[in-house]
Protein backbone atom coordinates (compact mmCIF):
# COMPACT_ATOMS: atom_id res chain seq x y z
CA UNK A 1 0.00 0.00 0.00
CA UNK A 2 1.48 3.04 -1.10
CA UNK A 3 0.65 6.39 1.30
CA UNK A 4 -1.37 9.50 0.11
CA UNK A 5 1.72 11.37 -0.17
CA UNK A 6 3.10 9.04 -1.99
CA UNK A 7 0.61 8.66 -4.27
CA UNK A 8 0.17 12.29 -5.13
CA UNK A 9 3.44 12.10 -5.97
CA UNK A 10 3.11 9.55 -8.55
CA UNK A 11 0.26 11.19 -9.77
CA UNK A 12 2.42 13.75 -10.66
CA UNK A 13 4.48 11.35 -12.51
CA UNK A 14 1.89 9.91 -14.16
CA UNK A 15 0.38 13.46 -15.42
CA UNK A 16 3.50 14.43 -16.74
CA UNK A 17 3.91 11.09 -18.64
CA UNK A 18 0.65 11.22 -20.67
CA UNK A 19 1.61 14.85 -21.72
CA UNK A 20 5.42 13.64 -22.56
CA UNK A 21 4.19 10.84 -24.23
CA UNK A 22 1.31 12.27 -26.42
CA UNK A 23 3.72 15.03 -27.16
CA UNK A 24 6.03 12.68 -29.02
CA UNK A 25 3.76 10.49 -30.36
CA UNK A 26 2.47 14.03 -31.61
CA UNK A 27 -1.31 12.31 -31.32
CA UNK A 28 -3.08 10.69 -28.86
CA UNK A 29 -5.52 11.24 -25.96
CA UNK A 30 -4.68 13.66 -23.01
CA UNK A 31 -7.80 14.77 -21.92
CA UNK A 32 -9.51 11.37 -21.17
CA UNK A 33 -6.39 10.19 -19.50
CA UNK A 34 -5.62 13.30 -17.67
CA UNK A 35 -9.42 12.99 -15.72
CA UNK A 36 -8.49 8.93 -15.06
CA UNK A 37 -5.08 9.64 -13.01
CA UNK A 38 -6.37 9.48 -9.86
CA UNK A 39 -8.51 6.24 -10.38
CA UNK A 40 -5.65 4.35 -12.06
CA UNK A 41 -2.67 5.23 -10.01
CA UNK A 42 -4.98 4.04 -6.93
CA UNK A 43 -6.17 0.71 -8.49
CA UNK A 44 -2.71 -0.11 -10.08
CA UNK A 45 -0.26 0.69 -7.04
CA UNK A 46 -3.62 -0.09 -3.69
CA UNK A 47 -6.51 -1.84 -5.09
CA UNK A 48 -5.22 -4.63 -8.15
CA UNK A 49 -4.05 -7.94 -6.54
CA UNK A 50 -1.28 -8.32 -9.57
CA UNK A 51 2.37 -9.14 -10.16
CA UNK A 52 3.93 -6.63 -13.02
CA UNK A 53 7.07 -8.30 -13.43
CA UNK A 54 4.67 -11.31 -14.14
CA UNK A 55 2.10 -9.97 -16.26
CA UNK A 56 0.29 -13.71 -16.43
CA UNK A 57 0.24 -14.90 -13.17
CA UNK A 58 -3.55 -16.00 -13.19
CA UNK A 59 -4.39 -15.33 -10.20
CA UNK A 60 -4.33 -11.22 -11.35
CA UNK A 61 -7.50 -9.39 -10.61
CA UNK A 62 -7.91 -8.19 -14.22
CA UNK A 63 -8.17 -4.83 -15.67
CA UNK A 64 -10.08 -3.61 -18.63
CA UNK A 65 -9.65 -0.57 -19.88
CA UNK A 66 -12.98 0.06 -22.31
CA UNK A 67 -12.61 3.23 -23.39
CA UNK A 68 -9.08 2.26 -25.01
CA UNK A 69 -7.99 5.81 -26.27
CA UNK A 70 -7.09 5.98 -22.57
CA UNK A 71 -4.34 4.08 -22.89
CA UNK A 72 -1.74 7.13 -22.00
CA UNK A 73 -2.67 6.61 -18.57
CA UNK A 74 -2.96 2.86 -18.44
CA UNK A 75 0.18 2.74 -19.84
CA UNK A 76 2.11 5.12 -17.75
CA UNK A 77 0.72 3.60 -14.17
CA UNK A 78 1.39 0.17 -16.00
CA UNK A 79 5.24 1.05 -16.56
CA UNK A 80 5.59 3.29 -12.90
CA UNK A 81 4.10 0.41 -11.45
CA UNK A 82 6.89 -2.08 -12.81
CA UNK A 83 5.34 -3.80 -16.16
CA UNK A 84 8.15 -2.51 -18.32
CA UNK A 85 10.49 0.41 -17.81
CA UNK A 86 9.26 4.59 -17.74
CA UNK A 87 11.21 4.96 -20.80
CA UNK A 88 9.56 3.08 -23.33
CA UNK A 89 6.60 5.46 -22.89
CA UNK A 90 7.99 7.81 -25.25
CA UNK A 91 7.31 4.73 -28.35
CA UNK A 92 4.09 5.25 -27.58
CA UNK A 93 2.17 5.29 -31.69
CA UNK A 94 5.45 4.72 -33.07
CA UNK A 95 5.73 2.35 -35.77
CA UNK A 96 7.16 -1.15 -34.04
CA UNK A 97 6.77 0.11 -30.56
CA UNK A 98 4.43 -2.33 -28.00
CA UNK A 99 2.49 0.94 -27.21
CA UNK A 100 -0.50 0.83 -29.83
CA UNK A 101 -2.07 4.08 -29.97
CA UNK A 102 -4.97 1.81 -28.98
CA UNK A 103 -4.20 -0.97 -26.69
CA UNK A 104 -3.33 -4.27 -27.98
CA UNK A 105 -2.94 -7.52 -25.80
CA UNK A 106 -0.78 -9.35 -28.56
CA UNK A 107 1.90 -6.83 -28.22
CA UNK A 108 2.06 -5.40 -24.47
CA UNK A 109 1.89 -8.27 -22.10
CA UNK A 110 -0.15 -6.97 -19.23
CA UNK A 111 -3.14 -5.70 -21.40
CA UNK A 112 -5.69 -8.09 -20.70
CA UNK A 113 -7.66 -7.59 -23.97
CA UNK A 114 -7.39 -4.95 -27.27
CA UNK A 115 -9.61 -2.55 -27.20
CA UNK A 116 -10.68 1.12 -29.05
CA UNK A 117 -13.74 -0.06 -30.18
CA UNK A 118 -16.56 1.71 -27.44
CA UNK A 119 -18.71 -0.15 -25.67
CA UNK A 120 -16.76 -3.39 -25.21
CA UNK A 121 -14.87 -3.46 -21.62
CA UNK A 122 -17.98 -4.18 -19.73
CA UNK A 123 -19.26 -7.23 -21.57
CA UNK A 124 -15.63 -8.84 -21.26
CA UNK A 125 -15.08 -7.62 -17.91
CA UNK A 126 -18.61 -9.31 -16.92
CA UNK A 127 -17.41 -12.89 -18.85
CA UNK A 128 -14.36 -12.88 -17.11
CA UNK A 129 -15.96 -12.30 -13.60
CA UNK A 130 -18.38 -15.19 -14.50
CA UNK A 131 -15.60 -17.49 -15.24
CA UNK A 132 -13.76 -16.65 -11.75
CA UNK A 133 -17.42 -17.29 -10.39
CA UNK A 134 -17.79 -20.76 -12.01
CA UNK A 135 -14.14 -21.79 -10.62
CA UNK A 136 -15.09 -19.97 -7.02
CA UNK A 137 -11.77 -17.72 -7.08
CA UNK A 138 -11.52 -14.88 -5.86
CA UNK A 139 -10.17 -12.48 -8.37
CA UNK A 140 -11.88 -9.14 -9.21
CA UNK A 141 -12.75 -7.47 -12.40
CA UNK A 142 -12.18 -4.13 -13.12
CA UNK A 143 -13.54 -1.76 -16.19
CA UNK A 144 -12.62 1.93 -16.64
CA UNK A 145 -15.70 3.62 -19.29
CA UNK A 146 -15.90 6.96 -20.24
CA UNK A 147 -18.86 8.72 -20.21
CA UNK A 148 -19.78 9.47 -23.69
CA UNK A 149 -19.04 5.44 -23.86
CA UNK A 150 -22.32 5.41 -22.22
CA UNK A 151 -23.91 6.47 -25.48
CA UNK A 152 -23.02 3.07 -26.99
CA UNK A 153 -25.74 0.23 -26.49
CA UNK A 154 -24.04 -2.42 -25.48
CA UNK A 155 -22.93 -0.97 -22.37
CA UNK A 156 -26.90 -1.06 -21.11
CA UNK A 157 -26.61 -4.65 -21.93
CA UNK A 158 -23.62 -5.48 -20.13
CA UNK A 159 -24.90 -3.44 -17.10
CA UNK A 160 -28.08 -6.05 -17.34
CA UNK A 161 -26.19 -8.75 -17.58
CA UNK A 162 -23.81 -8.16 -14.46
CA UNK A 163 -26.86 -7.43 -12.55
CA UNK A 164 -28.67 -10.39 -13.51
CA UNK A 165 -25.87 -12.68 -12.80
CA UNK A 166 -25.06 -10.84 -9.87
CA UNK A 167 -21.55 -10.32 -10.07
CA UNK A 168 -20.49 -8.61 -7.23
CA UNK A 169 -16.66 -9.03 -8.23
CA UNK A 170 -17.15 -6.37 -11.44
CA UNK A 171 -16.06 -3.13 -10.46
CA UNK A 172 -17.08 -0.46 -13.25
CA UNK A 173 -15.52 2.73 -13.06
CA UNK A 174 -17.21 5.80 -15.34
CA UNK A 175 -14.86 8.82 -16.35
CA UNK A 176 -17.45 11.26 -15.32
CA UNK A 177 -15.85 14.11 -17.27
CA UNK A 178 -18.64 15.52 -18.92
CA UNK A 179 -17.33 15.61 -22.59
CA UNK A 180 -16.84 14.08 -25.57
CA UNK A 181 -14.92 14.67 -29.07
CA UNK A 182 -18.49 16.36 -30.43
CA UNK A 183 -18.48 18.73 -27.24
CA UNK A 184 -20.56 18.31 -23.88
CA UNK A 185 -22.03 15.10 -23.24
CA UNK A 186 -25.42 16.66 -22.12
CA UNK A 187 -25.37 17.98 -25.61
CA UNK A 188 -24.30 15.60 -27.71
CA UNK A 189 -26.69 13.14 -26.52
CA UNK A 190 -27.95 12.98 -22.26
CA UNK A 191 -26.85 10.30 -20.22
CA UNK A 192 -28.18 11.94 -16.99
CA UNK A 193 -29.14 11.08 -14.63
CA UNK A 194 -26.28 8.72 -14.39
CA UNK A 195 -26.36 7.60 -10.82
CA UNK A 196 -30.17 6.78 -10.96
CA UNK A 197 -29.98 5.16 -14.45
CA UNK A 198 -27.22 2.56 -12.71
CA UNK A 199 -29.35 1.90 -9.44
CA UNK A 200 -32.28 1.54 -11.87
CA UNK A 201 -30.33 -1.42 -13.70
CA UNK A 202 -29.75 -3.09 -9.85
CA UNK A 203 -26.36 -2.30 -9.39
CA UNK A 204 -24.77 -0.93 -5.87
CA UNK A 205 -23.59 3.23 -6.98
CA UNK A 206 -20.64 4.68 -5.49
CA UNK A 207 -20.44 8.44 -6.58
CA UNK A 208 -17.22 10.37 -5.96
CA UNK A 209 -14.61 13.14 -6.62
CA UNK A 210 -12.42 11.23 -8.98
CA UNK A 211 -9.55 13.21 -8.21
CA UNK A 212 -9.95 12.69 -4.65
CA UNK A 213 -7.48 9.93 -3.49
CA UNK A 214 -9.16 9.24 -0.33
CA UNK A 215 -12.69 9.05 -2.21
CA UNK A 216 -11.23 7.10 -5.00
CA UNK A 217 -9.66 4.48 -2.36
CA UNK A 218 -12.39 4.10 0.05
CA UNK A 219 -14.73 4.10 -3.13
CA UNK A 220 -12.69 0.74 -4.03
CA UNK A 221 -13.08 -0.53 -1.26
CA UNK A 222 -16.74 -0.21 -0.62
CA UNK A 223 -17.08 -2.00 -4.26
CA UNK A 224 -15.17 -4.69 -2.66
CA UNK A 225 -17.39 -4.89 0.31
CA UNK A 226 -20.36 -5.14 -1.65
CA UNK A 227 -22.36 -8.88 -2.17
CA UNK A 228 -24.99 -9.82 -4.35
CA UNK A 229 -24.59 -7.44 -6.73
CA UNK A 230 -22.06 -5.25 -8.98
CA UNK A 231 -20.80 -1.69 -7.96
CA UNK A 232 -20.04 1.01 -10.31
CA UNK A 233 -17.62 3.92 -9.14
CA UNK A 234 -19.59 6.84 -10.88
CA UNK A 235 -16.10 9.34 -10.36
CA UNK A 236 -16.90 13.04 -11.14
CA UNK A 237 -14.04 14.27 -12.69
CA UNK A 238 -12.49 17.35 -15.06
CA UNK A 239 -11.68 16.10 -18.31
CA UNK A 240 -7.76 17.47 -19.04
CA UNK A 241 -7.32 17.74 -15.08
CA UNK A 242 -3.96 19.33 -13.66
CA UNK A 243 -2.89 21.02 -16.62
CA UNK A 244 -5.27 24.62 -17.11
CA UNK A 245 -5.14 24.94 -20.80
CA UNK A 246 -6.54 21.45 -20.81
CA UNK A 247 -8.88 21.69 -18.34
CA UNK A 248 -12.61 21.38 -19.21
CA UNK A 249 -12.04 21.67 -23.01
CA UNK A 250 -13.71 19.28 -24.98
CA UNK A 251 -10.42 19.82 -28.14
CA UNK A 252 -7.85 18.07 -26.21
CA UNK A 253 -9.37 14.75 -25.96
CA UNK A 254 -7.15 13.36 -29.09
CA UNK A 255 -4.81 16.26 -29.55
CA UNK A 256 -0.91 16.26 -28.47
CA UNK A 257 0.42 19.26 -26.94
CA UNK A 258 3.30 21.15 -29.20
CA UNK A 259 7.18 21.44 -27.18
CA UNK A 260 6.10 24.67 -25.68
CA UNK A 261 2.64 23.21 -24.26
CA UNK A 262 4.51 20.91 -22.94
CA UNK A 263 6.69 22.83 -21.41
CA UNK A 264 3.96 24.33 -19.23
CA UNK A 265 2.07 21.73 -18.83
CA UNK A 266 5.29 20.26 -16.90
CA UNK A 267 5.87 23.10 -15.41
CA UNK A 268 2.27 23.25 -14.18
CA UNK A 269 2.22 19.15 -12.81
CA UNK A 270 5.52 19.63 -10.80
CA UNK A 271 5.32 23.72 -9.85
CA UNK A 272 2.08 23.38 -7.81
CA UNK A 273 0.73 20.93 -4.78
CA UNK A 274 -1.26 17.86 -7.27
CA UNK A 275 -3.31 15.20 -7.50
CA UNK A 276 -5.88 16.93 -5.60
CA UNK B 1 -32.66 -44.36 -52.57
CA UNK B 2 -33.47 -43.96 -49.06
CA UNK B 3 -31.48 -41.82 -46.98
CA UNK B 4 -31.65 -40.21 -43.31
CA UNK B 5 -32.49 -36.52 -42.69
CA UNK B 6 -31.24 -34.24 -40.42
CA UNK B 7 -30.46 -30.56 -40.10
CA UNK B 8 -26.92 -29.95 -38.89
CA UNK B 9 -28.21 -27.72 -36.10
CA UNK B 10 -28.71 -31.64 -34.51
CA UNK B 11 -25.20 -31.96 -35.34
CA UNK B 12 -23.94 -28.89 -33.39
CA UNK B 13 -26.43 -30.17 -30.33
CA UNK B 14 -24.84 -33.45 -29.80
CA UNK B 15 -21.20 -31.89 -30.37
CA UNK B 16 -21.61 -29.77 -27.64
CA UNK B 17 -22.79 -32.94 -26.04
CA UNK B 18 -19.96 -34.49 -26.44
CA UNK B 19 -17.68 -31.36 -25.95
CA UNK B 20 -19.34 -30.62 -22.32
CA UNK B 21 -18.89 -34.61 -21.19
CA UNK B 22 -15.16 -34.12 -22.79
CA UNK B 23 -14.29 -31.19 -21.07
CA UNK B 24 -15.85 -29.21 -18.20
CA UNK B 25 -14.10 -25.66 -19.23
CA UNK B 26 -16.74 -25.72 -22.48
CA UNK B 27 -19.63 -23.78 -21.93
CA UNK B 28 -22.55 -22.67 -24.07
CA UNK B 29 -24.22 -19.12 -24.31
CA UNK B 30 -27.10 -18.38 -26.62
CA UNK B 31 -28.91 -15.37 -26.73
CA UNK B 32 -32.71 -16.13 -26.52
CA UNK B 33 -32.29 -19.13 -29.40
CA UNK B 34 -31.33 -22.22 -27.60
CA UNK B 35 -34.48 -24.12 -28.99
CA UNK B 36 -33.81 -23.21 -32.05
CA UNK B 37 -30.13 -23.79 -31.92
CA UNK B 38 -29.97 -27.07 -30.38
CA UNK B 39 -28.09 -25.56 -27.50
CA UNK B 40 -31.20 -26.33 -24.86
CA UNK B 41 -29.61 -29.65 -24.98
CA UNK B 42 -26.70 -28.95 -23.96
CA UNK B 43 -28.61 -26.72 -21.20
CA UNK B 44 -30.78 -29.68 -20.10
CA UNK B 45 -27.28 -31.48 -19.43
CA UNK B 46 -25.59 -29.15 -18.34
CA UNK B 47 -27.26 -26.00 -16.45
CA UNK B 48 -24.44 -24.77 -14.61
CA UNK B 49 -22.30 -24.51 -17.71
CA UNK B 50 -25.00 -22.79 -19.71
CA UNK B 51 -25.84 -18.85 -19.90
CA UNK B 52 -28.70 -17.77 -21.62
CA UNK B 53 -27.65 -13.62 -22.52
CA UNK B 54 -31.09 -12.64 -23.90
CA UNK B 55 -31.60 -11.02 -26.73
CA UNK B 56 -27.98 -9.20 -27.11
CA UNK B 57 -25.68 -10.44 -29.41
CA UNK B 58 -22.81 -7.91 -29.09
CA UNK B 59 -22.79 -8.41 -25.19
CA UNK B 60 -23.02 -12.42 -25.96
CA UNK B 61 -19.60 -11.68 -27.49
CA UNK B 62 -18.16 -9.54 -25.17
CA UNK B 63 -19.14 -12.12 -22.48
CA UNK B 64 -17.78 -14.96 -24.45
CA UNK B 65 -14.13 -13.60 -24.91
CA UNK B 66 -14.41 -12.92 -21.16
CA UNK B 67 -15.05 -16.45 -20.17
CA UNK B 68 -12.70 -17.06 -22.63
CA UNK B 69 -9.93 -14.89 -20.85
CA UNK B 70 -10.52 -17.02 -17.72
CA UNK B 71 -9.76 -19.90 -19.20
CA UNK B 72 -13.27 -21.10 -20.40
CA UNK B 73 -14.47 -22.57 -23.74
CA UNK B 74 -17.22 -20.43 -24.57
CA UNK B 75 -19.81 -21.53 -28.20
CA UNK B 76 -21.59 -18.13 -28.48
CA UNK B 77 -25.01 -19.31 -30.15
CA UNK B 78 -27.39 -17.51 -31.99
CA UNK B 79 -28.49 -17.23 -36.17
CA UNK B 80 -26.22 -16.63 -37.96
CA UNK B 81 -27.66 -13.24 -39.64
CA UNK B 82 -27.43 -11.87 -36.00
CA UNK B 83 -24.13 -12.60 -34.90
CA UNK B 84 -22.08 -12.29 -37.90
CA UNK B 85 -23.72 -9.11 -38.84
CA UNK B 86 -24.82 -7.14 -35.50
CA UNK B 87 -21.81 -8.03 -32.73
CA UNK B 88 -19.34 -8.44 -36.41
CA UNK B 89 -17.56 -5.42 -34.40
CA UNK B 90 -17.23 -7.13 -31.06
CA UNK B 91 -16.05 -10.11 -33.28
CA UNK B 92 -13.80 -8.00 -35.09
CA UNK B 93 -11.92 -5.99 -32.02
CA UNK B 94 -12.32 -8.35 -29.61
CA UNK B 95 -12.52 -11.83 -30.43
CA UNK B 96 -10.16 -12.13 -33.48
CA UNK B 97 -7.77 -8.99 -32.64
CA UNK B 98 -7.11 -10.34 -29.31
CA UNK B 99 -7.01 -13.70 -30.82
CA UNK B 100 -9.21 -15.60 -28.34
CA UNK B 101 -10.42 -18.96 -28.05
CA UNK B 102 -14.27 -18.16 -28.83
CA UNK B 103 -16.14 -20.17 -30.90
CA UNK B 104 -19.14 -18.63 -32.42
CA UNK B 105 -21.90 -20.75 -33.81
CA UNK B 106 -24.45 -19.15 -36.57
CA UNK B 107 -27.36 -21.44 -37.09
CA UNK B 108 -30.48 -20.74 -39.68
CA UNK B 109 -27.25 -20.23 -42.67
CA UNK B 110 -28.09 -20.06 -46.10
CA UNK B 111 -31.76 -20.13 -47.40
CA UNK B 112 -32.71 -22.69 -44.27
CA UNK B 113 -34.52 -20.26 -42.69
CA UNK B 114 -36.99 -19.73 -45.56
CA UNK B 115 -40.07 -19.20 -44.39
CA UNK B 116 -39.03 -16.36 -42.26
CA UNK B 117 -37.79 -13.88 -45.20
CA UNK B 118 -34.65 -12.19 -46.21
CA UNK B 119 -34.27 -10.74 -42.58
CA UNK B 120 -33.70 -14.36 -40.90
CA UNK B 121 -31.35 -15.60 -44.22
CA UNK B 122 -27.42 -15.58 -43.36
CA UNK B 123 -26.37 -15.04 -46.79
CA UNK B 124 -23.50 -12.65 -45.57
CA UNK B 125 -22.30 -14.63 -42.91
CA UNK B 126 -19.31 -16.57 -44.68
CA UNK B 127 -17.55 -13.19 -46.07
CA UNK B 128 -18.27 -11.69 -43.29
CA UNK B 129 -16.29 -13.96 -41.01
CA UNK B 130 -13.67 -14.74 -43.78
CA UNK B 131 -12.34 -11.51 -44.03
CA UNK B 132 -11.34 -11.62 -40.55
CA UNK B 133 -7.28 -12.26 -39.43
CA UNK B 134 -7.25 -15.17 -36.57
CA UNK B 135 -10.61 -16.74 -37.55
CA UNK B 136 -11.40 -20.14 -38.87
CA UNK B 137 -14.95 -20.61 -41.05
CA UNK B 138 -16.16 -23.75 -40.77
CA UNK B 139 -19.98 -24.96 -43.03
CA UNK B 140 -20.51 -28.35 -42.18
CA UNK B 141 -22.27 -30.77 -45.30
CA UNK B 142 -24.71 -32.94 -43.00
CA UNK B 143 -25.46 -33.50 -39.00
CA UNK B 144 -22.55 -36.14 -38.94
CA UNK B 145 -20.06 -33.74 -40.14
CA UNK B 146 -21.71 -30.47 -38.07
CA UNK B 147 -20.98 -32.49 -34.70
CA UNK B 148 -17.49 -33.50 -35.49
CA UNK B 149 -16.81 -29.80 -36.82
CA UNK B 150 -18.53 -29.11 -33.26
CA UNK B 151 -16.15 -30.92 -31.26
CA UNK B 152 -12.95 -29.82 -33.73
CA UNK B 153 -13.75 -26.17 -33.21
CA UNK B 154 -13.72 -27.17 -29.09
CA UNK B 155 -10.79 -28.61 -29.36
CA UNK B 156 -8.56 -25.87 -31.48
CA UNK B 157 -6.79 -23.24 -29.97
CA UNK B 158 -8.86 -19.53 -31.05
CA UNK B 159 -11.60 -17.69 -32.88
CA UNK B 160 -13.71 -20.20 -34.68
CA UNK B 161 -17.36 -19.39 -36.82
CA UNK B 162 -19.34 -22.79 -37.48
CA UNK B 163 -22.64 -22.28 -39.92
CA UNK B 164 -25.16 -24.74 -39.60
CA UNK B 165 -28.86 -24.83 -41.24
CA UNK B 166 -32.11 -25.16 -39.95
CA UNK B 167 -33.81 -27.43 -42.33
CA UNK B 168 -33.25 -31.49 -42.48
CA UNK B 169 -31.22 -32.27 -45.11
CA UNK B 170 -29.28 -35.29 -46.52
CA UNK B 171 -27.34 -37.40 -43.82
CA UNK B 172 -24.33 -38.90 -46.31
CA UNK B 173 -21.22 -39.08 -44.65
CA UNK B 174 -20.26 -41.36 -41.95
CA UNK B 175 -18.85 -41.49 -38.11
CA UNK B 176 -15.95 -43.31 -39.24
CA UNK B 177 -15.12 -40.74 -42.41
CA UNK B 178 -12.00 -38.55 -42.07
CA UNK B 179 -12.51 -35.03 -41.15
CA UNK B 180 -9.59 -32.43 -39.90
CA UNK B 181 -10.02 -28.44 -39.98
CA UNK B 182 -8.37 -26.90 -42.82
CA UNK B 183 -7.95 -29.94 -45.22
CA UNK B 184 -10.75 -30.60 -47.96
CA UNK B 185 -12.81 -33.71 -48.22
CA UNK B 186 -12.49 -35.26 -51.88
CA UNK B 187 -15.88 -37.05 -52.26
CA UNK B 188 -14.99 -38.49 -55.85
CA UNK B 189 -12.16 -38.27 -58.08
CA UNK B 190 -13.31 -37.29 -61.37
CA UNK B 191 -10.65 -35.43 -64.48
CA UNK B 192 -12.91 -33.70 -66.58
CA UNK B 193 -14.00 -30.96 -63.84
CA UNK B 194 -14.54 -29.80 -60.29
CA UNK B 195 -17.29 -29.15 -57.97
CA UNK B 196 -15.80 -27.57 -55.20
CA UNK B 197 -18.84 -27.26 -52.25
CA UNK B 198 -19.60 -26.56 -48.73
CA UNK B 199 -22.50 -26.88 -46.72
CA UNK B 200 -25.83 -29.28 -47.54
CA UNK B 201 -25.29 -28.08 -50.96
CA UNK B 202 -22.84 -30.71 -50.96
CA UNK B 203 -25.32 -33.40 -51.55
CA UNK B 204 -26.67 -31.55 -54.44
CA UNK B 205 -23.04 -31.81 -55.88
CA UNK B 206 -22.97 -35.10 -55.36
CA UNK B 207 -26.51 -35.81 -57.45
CA UNK B 208 -24.59 -33.91 -60.23
CA UNK B 209 -21.76 -36.60 -60.19
CA UNK B 210 -24.44 -39.24 -60.87
CA UNK B 211 -26.14 -37.28 -63.85
CA UNK B 212 -22.96 -36.00 -65.41
CA UNK B 213 -21.36 -39.81 -65.05
CA UNK B 214 -24.35 -40.88 -66.75
CA UNK B 215 -23.41 -38.46 -69.76
CA UNK B 216 -19.91 -39.85 -69.79
CA UNK B 217 -18.18 -36.68 -67.95
CA UNK B 218 -16.31 -37.88 -65.08
CA UNK B 219 -16.56 -34.71 -62.59
CA UNK B 220 -14.75 -34.26 -59.37
CA UNK B 221 -16.64 -33.32 -55.94
CA UNK B 222 -14.68 -31.38 -53.01
CA UNK B 223 -16.24 -31.06 -49.87
CA UNK B 224 -14.83 -27.72 -48.67
CA UNK B 225 -16.06 -27.49 -44.90
CA UNK B 226 -13.07 -25.52 -44.12
CA UNK B 227 -13.83 -22.14 -45.69
CA UNK B 228 -11.09 -20.55 -43.80
CA UNK B 229 -8.31 -21.52 -43.54
CA UNK B 230 -8.66 -23.08 -47.40
CA UNK B 231 -7.12 -25.94 -48.52
CA UNK B 232 -5.38 -24.06 -51.28
CA UNK B 233 -3.62 -27.50 -52.56
CA UNK B 234 -6.88 -29.22 -53.14
CA UNK B 235 -7.97 -26.12 -54.87
CA UNK B 236 -4.40 -25.96 -56.91
CA UNK B 237 -4.51 -29.94 -57.76
CA UNK B 238 -8.51 -29.83 -58.81
CA UNK B 239 -7.61 -27.01 -61.36
CA UNK B 240 -4.91 -28.74 -62.37
CA UNK B 241 -5.96 -31.95 -63.04
CA UNK B 242 -9.59 -31.26 -64.39
CA UNK B 243 -8.98 -27.79 -65.76
CA UNK B 244 -12.55 -26.56 -64.70
CA UNK B 245 -13.84 -25.76 -61.52
CA UNK B 246 -17.63 -24.94 -60.22
CA UNK B 247 -17.79 -23.26 -56.52
CA UNK B 248 -21.36 -24.07 -55.08
CA UNK B 249 -22.41 -22.43 -51.52
CA UNK B 250 -25.89 -20.93 -49.96
CA UNK B 251 -24.31 -17.71 -49.62
CA UNK B 252 -23.64 -14.58 -51.40
CA UNK B 253 -20.77 -14.91 -54.27
CA UNK B 254 -19.42 -11.84 -53.03
CA UNK B 255 -16.85 -13.01 -50.65
CA UNK B 256 -18.00 -16.26 -50.25
CA UNK B 257 -16.35 -19.70 -51.03
CA UNK B 258 -16.66 -19.08 -54.42
CA UNK B 259 -14.86 -15.43 -53.91
CA UNK B 260 -12.18 -17.49 -51.70
CA UNK B 261 -11.80 -20.14 -54.66
CA UNK B 262 -11.28 -17.21 -57.64
CA UNK B 263 -8.81 -15.62 -55.17
CA UNK B 264 -6.25 -18.84 -54.94
CA UNK B 265 -6.60 -19.74 -58.39
CA UNK B 266 -6.42 -15.87 -59.83
CA UNK B 267 -2.74 -15.94 -58.38
CA UNK B 268 -1.64 -19.41 -58.14
CA UNK B 269 -3.70 -21.33 -60.87
CA UNK B 270 -5.79 -18.96 -63.37
CA UNK B 271 -8.63 -21.72 -64.68
CA UNK B 272 -12.51 -21.40 -65.80
CA UNK B 273 -14.68 -21.12 -62.96
CA UNK B 274 -18.29 -20.95 -62.32
CA UNK B 275 -20.34 -19.90 -59.64
CA UNK B 276 -23.03 -21.28 -58.65
CA UNK B 277 -24.89 -19.39 -55.06
CA UNK B 278 -26.64 -16.12 -54.54
CA UNK B 279 -25.81 -13.33 -57.09
CA UNK B 280 -25.60 -10.42 -55.31
CA UNK B 281 -29.14 -9.92 -53.56
CA UNK B 282 -31.68 -9.99 -51.05
CA UNK B 283 -34.27 -13.04 -51.01
CA UNK B 284 -38.22 -13.63 -50.08
CA UNK B 285 -39.89 -16.25 -48.40
CA UNK B 286 -40.42 -19.63 -49.45
CA UNK B 287 -39.57 -23.24 -48.45
CA UNK B 288 -35.78 -24.11 -48.77
CA UNK B 289 -37.04 -26.32 -51.65
CA UNK B 290 -38.43 -23.63 -53.41
CA UNK B 291 -36.00 -21.21 -52.85
CA UNK B 292 -33.20 -23.45 -54.13
CA UNK B 293 -35.12 -23.80 -57.84
CA UNK B 294 -35.59 -20.40 -57.51
CA UNK B 295 -32.70 -19.39 -57.35
CA UNK B 296 -30.68 -22.04 -59.33
CA UNK B 297 -28.85 -24.19 -55.72
CA UNK B 298 -30.18 -27.38 -57.08
CA UNK B 299 -28.20 -30.22 -58.83
CA UNK B 300 -29.87 -29.31 -62.19
CA UNK B 301 -28.25 -25.82 -61.44
CA UNK B 302 -24.55 -27.23 -60.87
CA UNK B 303 -25.00 -29.80 -63.86
CA UNK B 304 -25.70 -26.98 -65.89
CA UNK B 305 -22.88 -25.03 -64.99
CA UNK B 306 -20.56 -27.75 -64.98
CA UNK B 307 -21.31 -28.10 -68.63
CA UNK B 308 -20.70 -24.28 -69.14
CA UNK B 309 -17.32 -24.04 -67.31
CA UNK B 310 -16.09 -27.16 -69.46
CA UNK B 311 -17.12 -25.32 -72.28
CA UNK B 312 -14.40 -22.58 -71.79
CA UNK B 313 -11.34 -24.60 -71.01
Amino acid sequence: MESLQRLKEICQDVRADIVRMTSAAGSGHPGGSLSAVEAMTVLYFNVLNHRPQEPGWPQRDRFFLSKGHACPVTYSVMARSGYFPVEELLTLRKCGTRLQGHPSCKTLPGIEVSSGSLGQGLSIANGFALSAKIDKNPYRAYCLMGDGELQEGQVWEAIMTAAHFKLDNVCAIVDYNGLQIDGDVETVMGIAPLAQKWTAFNWHVIEIDGHDLEQMQAAYEEARQTKGKPSVIIMKTIKGKGISFMENVAGWHGKAPNQQELQTALAEIYGKENGK
Amino acid sequence: MSIMMLPTRDGYGYGLLELGAANPDVLVLDADLAKSTRSDWFAAKYPERFFDIGISEQDMIGTAAGLALGGKIPFATTYGVFVAGRAWDQIRTTVCYSDLNVKIAGAHGGISAGGDGATHQALEDIALMRVLPNMKVLVPCDAIEAKKATVAAGTVLGPCFLRFAREATPVFTAEGDFFEIGIANVLKPGMDATIIAAGPIVYEALLAHEQLAAEGISLRVINMHTIKPLDEAAVVAAAQETGAIVTAEEAQLYGGLGGAVAEVLARKCPTPVEMVGIEDSFLECGTPEELAVKYGLTAKDLVRAVKKVMARK
